[in-house]
């Protein structure tokens, strides 16, 4: 099912949770709410879900006018951050809910329950916990059964509040692989919120970056990475360096320094900012054109790629620089020496 | 170096009991003192009850309390308990609902005002009825007109109860059930259950440790209460005297083992009523050990 909200608005006193979104989110795909917290994105999702009421604008469920309509009746699954299981039942009890709960002219009989509680906790690979608490389980095993629970209603949206935000690093990877391949399977139209950008990259077909009740930026994880909308999805999606600059003529000026910025080449000397990616630095001992002269200020070796930090004339920030590990060996990267980096590629921003 | 580190933990906590502890004989004062007291003011008149209660031996306590003016007390108060009790399961349910679930205007207002019944004097709350529903009272000629009478009648017992048994079931089920939040009624919407079965399947199960707390609490005092239902209730015999006011005549009338018998009746539903808290207590904070184990086994 798609899923249209139009013009949405929300307020919270005086704070602006959502000004004006419109969103499409087409059947069968997963798509990322991404940005810094109070961006608006679990507002939205809550609005998607009716839990919450907009201000102003509309939900359309497949075209049809949902906004009125109320939580039970929409057949959303919403999985919450802290899973929000019941308590007190077990894991069979917990997935059985939402079909126990149906009026007795559509609630199936106990046989036909049982099995799809059954079948419902192999999908999720935890058909052996089906007599344990919630307070039995671990947090990655408690988010799948939470998983399991919003799916037993066989509903038409599935929407998940940071599902992954309360787990530490290794299962939270695991799991977002996991529901990866989950989404693959049941092509039920997704929408998870984040503030994670490499969750949202690994996991997404689409993204929706928010920032301040407004949406920044629409697009697939590799539109969002190498052509970043604005200053702040760029900033927000991963580590930059960040220059203040002059854009004159084709080119960003700092200081003496200069960037190539054919994209603005008809700008006569306006304020701009230039980022550069710490991976599109390359390093080297001599000198060359357009390589900026520095001095290393700090290696950092553990973790897949080489960091390293450098001072230089253009700023008082230090340049951040990602080098394959296989170049650990071909230079000199003791404290103090100097080097030549030489950035590849780089994204200018006009200031208004 | 296994073995250097272990003996500095140990000189570590050593030292950490030596900062923390008091010398042994504040300890041995202040606990010594603090059983003492219990030993003067509580268990003592306790004991006392029931030796008076038998001194004529247990022939004339089983008369005492079977005796009709005994049994009518006892039938009173159970009535009185029966009725205030659900009153204020069914209010402090709403309130506490209210109060954690939705965000208004004079929240702090309400909470304050559950506590009213705690803050005044009961003689004030029975005088406060007295001048309503009295004969000289605000509603009093209406009353009269229909013919209804509260005052010094079992209404005005049940009245009085009511008002000062009010915040006990609320106070218990507010803090925590702010503390649960509102995920788990949340999750239970978008699973499709109506407001009524998401009460009683999930919203009830999960405070209703705190709700039989607060029902044990509510019931005791319910049974004791003295000054409010004193004012209200006119004392007369085999009508309108509750288990406390039926004490209190007996002994005004140099009945004394009677008096003791009787009391040593609510003495017991005293006793009774402390097992049960510490029972539920224990059982509560048993699955709350649990739940936080869990949350920090993640």
């Amino acid at each position: 099912m798609s899923i249209q909200v139009r013009n949405l608005h929300k307020n919270f006193g005086q704070f602006t949770a959502l000004n004006n979104v419109s969103l499409d989110f087409p059947t069968g795909e997963l798509v990322a709410l991404l940005g810094p917290s109070g961006c608006g994105k679990t507002t939205l999702l809550r609005i998607i879900a009716g839990l919450e009421n907009p201000d102003a604008g509309s939900v359309h469920f497949h075209g049809e006018d949902a906004t009125n309509v109320h939580v039970r009746e929409r057949n959303v699954g919403f999985v919450f951050q802290h899973y929000a299981l019941f308590r007190h039942m077990t894991v069979f009890d917990n997935v059985a809910f939402g079909l126990t709960v149906r009026p007795k002219e559509t609630r199936p009989d106990n046989q036909s329950i049982k099995k799809r509680v059954h079948e419902l906790l192999e999908l999720v690979q935890l058909d052996w916990l089906a007599d344990r608490y919630p307070h039995q389980l671990s947090g990655g095993q408690r988010q799948r059964i939470a998983l399991a629970r919003a799916l037993a209603v066989e509903p038409k949206v599935l929407l998940l509040d940071e599902p992954f935000g309360a787990l530490d690093a290794k299962v939270r990877k695991d799991l977002r692989r996991w529901l990866r391949r989950l989404h693959d399977e049941l092509h039920i139209t997704s929408i998870f919120v984040t503030h994670d950008q490499e969750e949202a990259m690994e996991v997404a077909d689409k993204i929706v970056v928010l920032n301040k009740g407004n949406i920044e930026q629409i697009g697939s994880p590799d539109d969002i990475y190498n052509n970043p909308a604005s200053p702040f999805v760029y900033d927000f999606i991963g580590q930059v360096n960040l220059f203040h600059s002059r854009v004159d003529n084709g080119w960003a000026h700092i200081g003496d320094y200069k960037l190539p910025a054919p994209e603005h080449n008809t700008v006569i000397d306006q304020a701009a900012i230039a980022y550069v990616r710490p991976h599109d630095i390359e390093l080297s001992e001599s000198s060359s054109e357009g390589a900026i002269a520095a001095r290393i200020a700090h290696v950092s070796t553990a973790g897949s790629v080489l960091r390293i930090e450098l001072l230089h004339q253009l700023s008082n920030e230090a340049l951040h620089v990602e080098l394959p590990r296989a170049q650990e060996r071909s230079l000199n990267l003791s404290i103090g020496a100097h080097v030549y980096a030489k950035p590849t590629s780089s994204k200018i921003f006009l200031q208004k | 170096m296994a073995g250097a580190i272990s003996a500095l933990n140990k000189r570590k906590t050593g030292a950490a009991h030596a900062a923390t502890n008091e010398s042994t004989w504040v300890r041995v004062t202040l606990i010594s003192v603090a059983l003492t007291f219990l030993a003067l003011f509580l268990f003592l008149p306790l004991v006392i009850v029931f030796t008076e209660a038998f001194a004529k031996g247990a022939q004339v306590y089983f008369a005492a309390i079977t005796e009709p003016a005994a049994a009518h007390a006892i039938k009173l108060t159970l009535i009185a308990a029966g009725i205030a009790v659900p009153c204020n399961v069914i209010f402090g349910l709403a309130a506490a609902w209210a109060i954690a679930k939705f965000d208004f205007r004079g929240k702090q207002f309400v909470i304050t005002l559950i506590d009213l019944p705690f803050a005044v004097s009961p003689v004030i709350a029975g005088l406060i009825y007295m001048l309503l529903f009295g004969r000289q009272g605000f509603f009093g000629t209406w009353l009269g007109d229909h013919d209804i009478q509260i005052m010094f009648a079992v209404p005005g017992i049940v009245l009085a109860t009511v008002f000062i048994t009010f915040p006990f079931v609320a106070r218990e089920l507010i803090p925590l059930m702010q503390e649960q939040g509102k995920e788990q009624e949340e999750a239970a919407i978008t699973l499709g259950a109506s407001g009524w079965k998401m009460f009683w399947r999930v919203t009830l199960p999960s405070v209703k440790w705190a709700l039989l707390y607060g029902m044990i609490l509510c019931n005791a005092r319910a049974m004791g209460e003295f000054g409010a239902v004193s004012v209200v209730s006119g004392k007369i015999r085999e009508q309108t005297n509750t288990l406390p006011l039926h004490i209190e005549i007996l002994y005004n009338e140099y009945q004394f083992a009677a008096a003791f018998a009787v009391a040593s009746l609510l003495a017991l539903l005293a006793l009774f009523t402390l097992v049960l808290k510490s029972l539920l207590e224990w059982k509560a904070a048993r699955e709350h050990e649990l739940a936080v184990r869990a949350a920090s086994a993640q």
